[in-house]
């Protein structure tokens, strides 16, 4: 077992993580559970470059163990892991009515495995290899989750406006005009505020379909929804994220 | 010498042919012995009860001519039947047993003392001069009269010996004949059996040994061996068909990853000559690039491989393929019109197919990507066509496109993983995306079709790829 020394962040260096950080909440707590040191001594370095604390288990059994005494936001569990292997390490936690969001990694393929993880008790399930942007983004909204009720019924970022009731979206109490799947994109984008989305992510929450898209078909999209909400206005409000993704965020 | 025979022997007895031989026999003398003894057991039955009726007989016409004529009748009579040749057995005997008359020299004692049929074959002499052995075997009627005289009259059943005698010989003679007929068997099917196998294990003993082209020899009888031989022929081809492809797919993975591992390495290597910092991070970020392709590309192989080898137990269920189709041009016509491509739809509602919904949207985007990619070198306007309808029992979703199409004798080829027509690989692309479409159709139990949209048009025919799904059944 390994674990690794409490939130010791400095500010960081590169530039992506530094914008992503800059979206952070202060003092994230999440847990590894990862037995490949390598990627784990990576995992931990960046996560907290990032601003997020970081424990680290290499095994299932202590991190059970660390699941079940510290409190976290996020776990992040490998689905291959010594003396217990992942799901089950979920399955207990869930038992033990500990409903921390919990990330599955997994160097199983998408479209079978993706199922078993999340009936598992999983949130949200990453394949290897994954770019750590992707991971990050994951575990920022997975452990924002819990701030951002489902039930408000409207969305609010500067002067933007989206009613979920009525499917209204107003900047500045004029009217914008939105396709029903435009609408959903600036649905997910505005409930994730201040927090960078993938292409991915948008890819499964918009459109409900689970691998990487290759090509810029969602770049398009998340453009000319942009021109629709921000024609007119001179604030920016939908970046986007070099690396990363996109965010819509009020920089007041 | 002496050991290769006894070898030869041995091997000839652990080959099959033999074995069954040797079974055969053996079940074939039990039978024979059964049925000789049978047969014999039967006859002898038959035969004693006619000699008893015979002598029955004569003991009624006896014992009438003596109440007619009293004792001299009687003698006379005997001494008459007696001589005739190979008559019966006639004693009369005093009541101590002596032998009075007849054609009896002497009797195994205690026959006469019972009255009636005697139990059990009994012994006898015959007076000298009848050649063969001294005693004989004899079933006999004893009857006492009222003056206290016994008449006896029996007959001959020969020498013990000679029944057993013929019942062995009998059996010999079907033993020696069933021992030939097994030896022509073993010759005639057993041996040509043998050789037969022993062909197959030689020629699977060169295909083990590497040389996967090799057949097993096929006769022209069709019969069991034949009809084996081929089908482990077929079994051949297909393994040395699948084996080639592995080849040819681990020679290309080998090409087509050196190249962006080569740029890896190049780029890598000037971010570390050059020292300023804007440089670097350029060479940085590019190299991220190229991993990322390089990522997506093992990726898509390693989809690619368990689609196909069906280890993805994909959940299958009804799939609204109208709905899918429906959604999967929306999300590209964005991308489309961003290419100066319009994109449209023909789709029949409520077309539900037995499937994977990721899978099958997968292999949707993958053909829309290239639809994407290629139709911009149409002239005139570039268009894309999205088209789902129910085609005799199958359901056809085609993406059709104005491009510059696949020439026909290149269609197939272009499935195959790492294979792009555009030789100069200046569009970006794994050259993968037909093979996991592919892969997936062949998950569905359907088909993947290639063919020209405009076959008239010689500039640009376009392509239309089919994705063909067996319609499940109402």
């Amino acid at each position: 077992m390994q674990i690794t020394p409490p939130h010791s962040a400095s500010p960081p260096d590169s530039t992506d993580a530094k914008t992503v950080a800059d979206a952070m909440v202060p003092h994230m707590k999440i847990l590894v559970i990862e037995d490949d040191l390598e990627a784990a001594a990576y995992m931990t370095k960046a996560f907290r470059e990032a601003g997020i604390v970081v424990d680290h288990a290499s095994d299932g059994d202590s991190g059970l163990f660390m699941g079940t005494e510290n409190t976290y936001d996020v776990m992040v569990i490998d689905r291959m892991l010594p003396r217990r292997d992942g799901l089950s390490v979920i399955s207990e936690l869930r038992k033990r009515s500990i409903n921390t969001p919990v990330l599955i990694l997994s160097a199983l393929g998408q479209v079978d495995d993706r199922v078993t993880g999340l009936r598992a008790g999983g949130d949200d399930y990453l394949p290897k290899p994954y770019a750590f942007s992707e991971l990050l983004a994951r575990v920022e909204v997975l452990g924002r989750r819990k701030g951002t009720p489902e039930q408000d019924m409207v969305y609010r970022v500067g002067d933007l406006e989206l009613d979920r009731l009525s499917h209204e979206v107003r900047r500045a109490g004029k009217e914008i005009l939105l396709q029903p799947r435009e609408f959903r994109l600036l649905e997910y984008l505005m409930k994730n505020a201040g927090q960078v989305v993938t292409r991915t992510m948008l890819l499964e929450n918009v459109w409900d379909y689970h691998f990487d898209p290759q090509t810029n078909v969602i770049d398009v999209h998340v453009s000319r929804l942009r021109a629709k909400i921000e024609k007119d206005f001179d604030k920016p409000l939908l970046k986007t994220i070099r690396g990363a993704g996109y965010m819509v965020k009020d920089e007041g | 010498m002496l050991s290769r025979t006894f070898q030869r022997s041995r091997l000839m007895f652990r080959s099959t042919a033999v074995r069954l031989s040797a079974l055969y026999i053996l079940l074939f003398a039990l039978c024979a012995a059964f049925l000789v003894f049978y047969v014999t057991a039967m006859s002898e039955r038959l035969l004693a009860q006619q000699t008893q009726q015979a002598v029955q007989e004569e003991v009624t016409d006896i014992q009438r001519a003596y109440e007619r004529g009293g004792i001299n009748l009687l003698l006379r009579i005997m001494e008459r039947r007696a001589r005739q040749p190979g008559a019966n057995l006639y004693v009369i005997a005093a009541p101590s047993g002596e032998i009075l008359a007849g054609n009896v020299a002497s009797l195994q004692p205690g026959v006469l003392e019972e009255e009636g049929w005697t139990e059990a074959p009994f012994r006898y002499e015959p007076f000298a001069g009848t050649g063969g052995p001294r005693f004989h075997l004899a079933t006999a009627n004893v009857v006492k009269l009222d003056n206290g005289l016994r008449i006896m009259i029996g007959r001959d059943l020969g020498d013990p010996s000679r029944f057993r005698g013929i019942v062995r010989r009998a059996l010999m003679v079907a033993l020696a004949i069933m021992g030939l007929g097994a030896l022509v068997i073993w010759f005639g099917i057993g041996r040509n059996a043998l050789k037969r196998i022993d062909r197959m294990s030689a020629a699977s003993q060169k295909i083990m040994a590497g040389d996967l082209s090799q057949r097993l020899p096929v006769g022209r009888s069709g019969d069991e061996f034949d009809r084996l031989s081929d089908s482990l022929n077929a079994m051949l081809g297909r393994i040395e068909r699948l084996n080639e492809g592995l080849r040819q797919v681990s020679d290309n993975i080998a090409h087509d990853l050196k190249t962006p591992l080569t740029r890896l390495r190049n780029k890598a290597a000037d971010a570390l000559d050059d020292d300023r910092s804007e440089v670097r991070r350029g060479a940085l970020e590019g190299i991220i690039a190229e991993s990322d392709q390089l990522i997506r590309t093992f990726n898509a192989l390693l989809m690619i491989s368990r689609v196909e080898a069906g280890s993805i137990a994909a959940e299958m269920s009804g799939v609204d393929l109208s709905a899918i189709s429906a959604d999967s041009a929306e999300l590209y016509e964005p991308a489309a019109e961003e290419a100066g491509m319009t994109l449209a739809t023909e789709i029949e509602p409520g077309l539900i197919v037995n499937g994977n919904r990721e899978l099958i949207g997968q292999a949707i985007f993958n053909l829309l990507d290239n639809a994407i990619k290629y139709a911009t070198e149409a002239d005139g306007e570039p268009k894309i066509t999205v088209r789902l309808a129910r085609v005799d029992g199958f359901i056809r979703l085609s993406i059709c496109d104005n491009g510059a199409g696949i020439p026909q004798k290149k269609r197939k080829e272009v499935v195959k993983r790492f294979v792009r027509l555009d030789e100069s690989r200046s569009k970006p692309g794994t050259g993968l995306g037909l093979s996991l479409v592919e892969a997936v159709m062949e998950l569905h139990g359907g088909a993947l079709e290639l063919s020209a949209t405009k076959e008239d048009k010689a500039d640009a025919p376009g392509l239309t790829a089919t994705m063909v799904f067996p319609a499940p059944k109402l």
